[in-house]
């Protein structure tokens, strides 16, 4: 499948997993992917998080304001990013009501909390709703929204339903309307998860993705799973077979080993690389989605030069895919 | 302050670090360590992986402490080469020198919602107060909707185990959220919530003074009706109304809490792993924790590659023209290493004089017993 059309599949590309898996990074490699698509990225950092700017080459931090992290040219649609916490989106749904006189004062006497308190959801439900009127906007042709954690992407990602069936009649109401038609519709949102080919983060996401579905009724995108050995071959002479090789490694392994590593750095590569793939195969068994597959990056720390080797890698792994993604039963 | 001496003096132990650095793990290996100095330890952890959970007994939220069975504590002192679990067993035989004590380890899983009901409850002047406020709608959301309630829930959970003399030891584990350390803050701002002057106002017995004040607050109130719902807005007023006479009490506890946080007696330990932004939020909390007040006793580094050889290996055989995938891996190795050495020192001079920890990457997630007692192996090599 063509990145372009798969980028394009839907205006809204929401990213979540758990903790530390790299949902930044994912985020940044699919805004730099989409850039260079042509497309105009906008990408919308839910949890206040700084990571994102030096993915991008950038220093400083993110604002509730659009800064630009990748300029638009020719060849580039560019990417800008925003933060959207979820007390500037109530403060905005204020204002939008006309209650900007009174919205400061709900703020500096706590009444704020005690409404959003009263209203459970009611701050995710506005932050999805700030991102159905970019959607709206045609100031970007993708969104990508990097989600709050694993376990709150789904509290995150049902609020809707959960107000709709609590609230009759109001602007409450009218909006959790509108955020579920959003979310339920594939050809506006997606949603991918991200995971770690290890055990607990593969456990989280087949878990958070039946969640998901079934409660919410997204359309989920395929699932990336983040920081892959790359297979080496030559790494094991015959003895040290599948079974042994976790124990050789771990036994071997330590923090600090004598002279001629070479063996026993073998070894441990060997044995993570087999965990690696066994995982990734039972995710393939637990979770009928597509996999995409990102490398570990060796050699340094993630800055613009990593998340182009990345938005490549994800390029390859689109192109891959058959051309109906998306539309499974 | 070595891990050991901390699993072996302290009476309380916060973990705290981003999600997934493996805090629960280290949180869960302090207490089994402290359990085979045979000391009585209970862990609380917050949203263990579900393997880890079965293994400590946890198939279920219960939020009361479950003893977990120990295999025969295996002698101390022994060293990462020793990383077999001991032989399963009944405690009882053996058991660590010089303690006359067998060691127990307990494990609970926070359910914040009962620990708050558990709270309204000791708090609450009468059975119908209480029930009053548990059937409001909304206290029912409190616990999942005002956020720092799971990490308040957490230090009042660690409190309550604190006073109660079964336990020599408590290790929590902080919530996974974005700020890791709003358990600091929570305890005030929960009181903060209670003391809201606006729906307190409402409550109030109508003086002729406060009639005005009372008028103009209605007014603001409808406003508020219009744009979320008159019933968000009576349910506020019924929670507050509810409450009415209690906030003392939460104050009083909330600040007992926090008495505790600056105990001589409690330590916070610092989990992280060796990737930038994991760095760059480690060095932020011990920053952040200073400022309160509190110093971090140990940073553990969780996940280090191991390093194979000596440095340098894979370039010298590069230079001999080897150059094959065993090569190819070694270089790679180093690489890592050596930038996770980097982090590893800018953490080291973060969070100095403390002493800092090393846990290797090991080969598999930790899910059983047999898994934290690896990861203690490291932990208290010392």
């Amino acid at each position: 499948m063509e990145p372009a059309a798969f980028l394009g599949a839907s205006r809204v590309l929401i990213v979540a997993g758990k903790g530390g898996v790299g949902k930044t990074t994912v985020s940044a490699a699919v805004a730099r992917l989409a850039s260079s698509v042509g497309m105009r990225t906008l990408v919308v950092e839910i949890e206040g998080k700084s990571g994102l700017s030096p993915l991008f080459g950038r220093s400083g931090s993110l604002s509730y304001s659009e800064v630009e992290l990748l300029a638009a040219s020719d060849a580039e649609g560019g990417v800008s990013a925003r933060t959207l916490t979820p007390d500037d989106a109530l403060l905005d749904y204020l204002i939008d009501h006309g209650l900007k006189r009174v919205s400061k004062r709900l703020a500096s006497s706590g009444a704020l909390d005690v409404v959003a308190t009263a209203v459970p959801g009611l701050r995710d439900i506005l932050v999805l709703g700030k991102v159905k009127s970019l959607e709206k906007g045609a100031d970007a042709d993708l969104i990508v929204v990097d989600a709050p954690a694993a376990g709150h992407a789904v509290t995150f990602l049902t609020s809707a339903k959960g107000l709709l069936d609590a609230f009759r009649v109001g602007p409450v109401r009218t909006q959790a309307a509108e955020v579920a038609e959003l979310l339920s519709d594939p050809a506006r949102c997606q949603v991918m998860l991200v995971t770690l080919p290890e055990e607990t983060p593969v456990n989280e996401m087949i878990e958070t993705a039946f969640k998901i579905e079934d409660r919410v009724g997204v359309s989920l995108a395929p699932v990336v799973v983040n920081s892959i050995y790359p297979v080496l071959e030559g790494l094991v002479e015959g003895d040290a077979g599948a079974g042994g090789g976790g124990r050789a490694a771990e036994g071997g392994g330590g923090l600090a080993v004598g002279a001629g590593g070479l063996a026993e750095a073998g070894r441990f590569r060997h044995a993570r690389q087999e965990l690696q793939a066994a995982q990734m195969a039972r995710l393939a068994e637990a979770l009928p989605l597509p996999q995409l597959h990102l490398p570990y990056l060796f050699s340094t720390d993630l800055g613009r030069v990593e998340v182009d080797q990345l938005a490549a890698a994800l390029a390859a792994g689109i192109e891959a895919l058959p051309d109906h993604q998306g539309a499974r039963p | 302050m070595t891990p050991a001496e901390l699993a072996r003096t302290r009476s309380v132990l916060i973990c705290c670090g981003s999600g997934g650095v493996g805090k629960t793990t280290v949180a869960a290996a302090f207490a089994l360590e402290a359990a085979r100095m045979g000391r009585r330890a209970c862990v609380v952890t917050i949203d263990p992986a579900k393997r880890l959970a079965d293994a400590l007994g946890l198939g279920s939220l219960s939020n009361t402490p479950t003893q977990v069975e120990l295999a025969v504590p295996v002698p101390t002192g022994s060293g990462p080469d020793d990383a077999t679990s001991a032989p399963a067993g009944p405690g009882g035989a053996g058991g660590a020198a010089n303690e006359h004590r067998q060691g127990e380890l307990w494990a609970l899983m926070l359910d914040t919602k009962t620990t708050f009901d558990e709270l309204v409850r000791r708090y609450a002047a009468s059975d119908q107060q209480a029930e009053g406020i548990l059937d409001n709608r909304l206290y029912r959301n409190l616990s999942q909707a005002l956020s720092g309630t799971q990490e308040y829930m957490a230090m009042e959970k660690l409190y309550e185990l604190h006073t109660d003399t079964r336990f020599d030891l408590v290790v929590v584990d902080t919530p996974p959220t974005r700020n890791a350390l709003d358990f600091l803050d929570a305890p005030r701002r929960l009181t903060r919530f209670l003391d809201n002057r606006i729906f307190r106002l409402l409550i109030m017995p109508t003086r002729a003074y406060l009639k005005a004040v009372s008028l103009a607050t209605q007014a603001f109130l409808r406003t508020v009706s219009k744009v979320v719902g008159a019933e968000v807005v009576d349910d506020a007023v019924a929670f507050f109304q509810a409450f009415e006479g209690m906030e003392a009490g939460f104050r009083d506890r909330a600040a007992r809490v926090e008495t505790l946080l600056s105990d001589p007696g409690t330590a916070f330990v610092v989990v992280a792993s060796a990737r930038k932004d994991t760095v760059i939020e480690a060095a932020y909390f011990i920053d952040r924790l200073s400022t309160s007040g509190f110093e971090t006793a140990n940073l553990v580094v969780n996940r280090l590659h191991p390093r194979f050889g000596e440095p340098g290996t894979a370039a010298r055989l590069r230079a001999e023209g080897r150059d094959d995938d065993l090569v190819t891996n070694l270089a790679q190795l180093e690489a890592v290493g050596e930038r996770e050495e980097g982090h590893f020192a800018e953490l080291a001079a973060a969070v100095a004089p403390a002493p800092v920890t090393r846990i290797p990457f090991l080969a598999d997630d930790v899910h059983d017993l047999g898994g934290l007692e690896k990861v203690a192996t490291y932990l208290f090599a010392d």
